[in-house]
């Protein structure tokens, strides 16, 4: 039975870049371990030695030529934010 | 009634000309504009565009250069990205976002000239089995209105099921066509992994999601399978696989073919009524001429907890695009790029989105990995070896799709572990790559029960086929909800 604490919540939401209110810790905590013994259904089963699988029908990623295929549409797609100036996206500084 | 057509005898109409494409697409616009707002099945209608499709296949089909289903309306998920039109995902993340491209799928509908009526309504980035996590409010079922459609892709089924349009589009990640397909009475098709682009489709979990559709029928799906399968080199999980002539086998005898019943699919959490339909339709293979054979698929009781790892992980990963920075709900006033970052996804996603995404985050998280994610893709290689070993013996395998009828709203949405059990029989395909269908078997206190019937990898035409038999001889799929 897995406990995950306000604590882990925490941790968990800041590598998510998730703002959780306080408020929220608890319900989050409670779900997320309940979640997490469904999971640990898998621990009934010894596993060692089987090949993990990526991809159903096993084939190898295949690979396309390096070549140009889409035409620049650098405004259009910065037409989706609206915080843009000069080509480039605007954001909070990140260096003082 | 032009709604009550299916859709070859739409196409034969049209090529008849005994109607044009713009009657049909006003029929079926004014259909969701008279009905749509008790069940909520679109997030957006496109009338304008579906009319000049119509206008357009009416002159085509006047010069003798119109695709058979030109003309033929369609709903889409709004999950197929479509250019110039609002797609969002079930998401306030995307309330806002425009779509700059098309997806695949969406290129070649729009190459055989189908009209999309609209964009149909969904759980939130796929993500739910009720479709109660949408942000545009849940979806009702044409069934009964105070119970859910299914989901992810409740929208589409809703649709279809009212005949608000012939046919939809979904996709399946672990039962997000079969399980409504299911509740709602309709024929509903998750091919093999790679046999449609997901090029387009917005991403959940890329290993598991698939596109597919709804319809009234098998003979309806071969029609549209045929213009949307096939490779594409734009996605990088699309199998080069040829394309058979999915109508033409329809009509092949079942005589001889092997069907396989997993004694798993049918233990205590199944509504009894559901077992007796199976068991009937069971039968009414026997009669065609089927082989019937009992069979184990041992891992099944560890595809809901192998799908909660690799589904969540692939999700946390997908959704690490949403930064509020080039496209998307964007918070108000950040102090600092960390809180733009935090805000905006904490305000655009809701609460089923950030539970998926923290389990995967954790999952993934040092330390973890091999504990989840590697041991999970473990048990997924031992679940599609159990149905590798099962297809040695027999063609296909048959079973309920849902354990139970559609339930009533609000009564699973404080308990997300309850509704991840409603997927329990249909998850385990996902994990293994395979194509399955649900089909309308039978009703259960008036409410619709879905059959199962899943195949080996690209076994989709003799799928198809053994469905339009059942349907030869059964007439469950052609009942409607009342008022229709």
């Amino acid at each position: 039975m897995s406990s995950i604490s306000n604590e882990t919540v925490e941790k968990i939401a800041r590598l998510s870049a998730l703002a959780i209110a306080p408020e929220e810790l608890s319900m989050y905590a409670t779900q997320l371990s309940n979640i997490l013994t469904l999971v640990e259904q898998m621990n009934t089963l010894d596993t060692t030695g089987i090949e993990p699988m990526a991809h159903p029908q096993a084939t190898n990623q295949r690979l396309r030529n390096d070549c140009v295929t889409e035409p620049d549409e650098r405004k259009e797609l910065q037409s989706l934010s609206a915080f843009t100036e000069a080509g480039l996206y605007l954001v909070n500084q990140v260096i003082e | 009634m032009l709604h009550l057509k299916t859709l070859s005898e739409m196409a034969d109409d049209l090529a008849e000309k005994r109607y044009s494409a713009t009657e049909l697409v006003t029929h079926f616009l004014n259909r969701i504009q008279n009905h749509d707002s008790e069940l909520n099945a679109f997030i957006t209608v496109t009338k304008e565009q579906a009319l000049s499709t119509a206008k357009k296949a009416d002159q085509d089909r006047m010069a003798g250069t119109a695709h058979k289903l030109a003309g033929i309306p369609i709903a889409q998920k709004d999950i197929f990205c479509t250019k110039g039109i609002k797609t969002t995902c079930g998401s306030f993340m995307l309330d806002n976002f425009i779509a700059p491209y098309d997806a695949t799928l969406i290129e070649r509908c729009n190459q055989a000239g189908l009209a999309t009526l609209g964009k149909t309504n969904m759980d939130e980035f796929a993500m739910g089995s009720s479709n109660e996590n949408s942000y545009y409010g849940p979806v009702r079922n044409p069934w009964d209105v105070t119970r859910v459609p299914g989901g992810s892709s409740g929208g589409s089924a809703a649709a279809v099921a009212a005949r608000l349009a012939p046919i939809a589009t979904g996709t399946d990640t672990g039962g997000s066509i079969r399980q409504p397909a299911a509740l709602c009475n309709l024929t509903g098709l998750k091919p093999t992994y790679g046999r449609i682009s997901r090029y387009g489709m917005i991403a959940y979990a890329s290993s598991l999601d698939q596109g597919g559709l709804f319809g009234l029928s098998a003979e309806d799906l071969a029609l549209v399978l045929q213009i949307t399968a096939g490779f594409d080199e734009k996605d990088s999980t699309s199998v080069d696989h040829a394309v058979p002539d999915y109508s033409k086998t329809l009509h092949d005898s079942l005589q001889g073919v092997r069907i396989g019943i997993p004694k798993e699919y049918f233990t205590a959490g199944l509504n009894p009524q559901i077992a007796h339909c199976i068991h009937e339709a069971i039968k009414v293979y026997e009669k065609l001429g089927a082989t019937i054979k009992d069979i184990s698929l041992p891992h099944s009781d560890l595809s809901i907890p192998a799908y909660y790892v690799i589904a969540p992980a692939e999700c946390s990963s997908n959704l690490s695009r949403y930064d509020g920075i080039r496209y998307g709900h964007r918070c108000e006033n950040p102090v600092d790029l960390s809180d733009l970052y935090r805000r905006s996804r904490a305000e655009g996603f809701g609460s089923e989105v950030k539970r998926r995404i923290m389990i995967g985050t954790y999952a993934l998280s040092a330390g973890y990995y091999d504990a989840y994610y590697l041991k999970a893709q473990q048990i997924r290689q031992l679940i599609r070896q159990d149905f590798v070993e099962a297809f040695k013996e027999v063609d296909f395998i048959l079973g309920p799709t849902t354990p139970d009828t559609a339930f009533k709203l609000g009564e699973k949405t404080n308990d997300p572990i309850s509704m991840y059990l409603s997927d329990i029989y249909t998850i385990s395909v996902n994990l293994a790559g395979l194509p399955a269908i649900s089909a309308p078997a039978g009703f259960s206190d008036n409410l619709p029960v879905g059959m199962q019937l899943i195949g080996s990898d690209f076994s989709e035409a003799k799928l198809l086929n053994i469905i339009h038999q059942f349907q030869q001889h059964t007439d469950w799929h052609k009942r409607m909800p009342e008022g229709v």
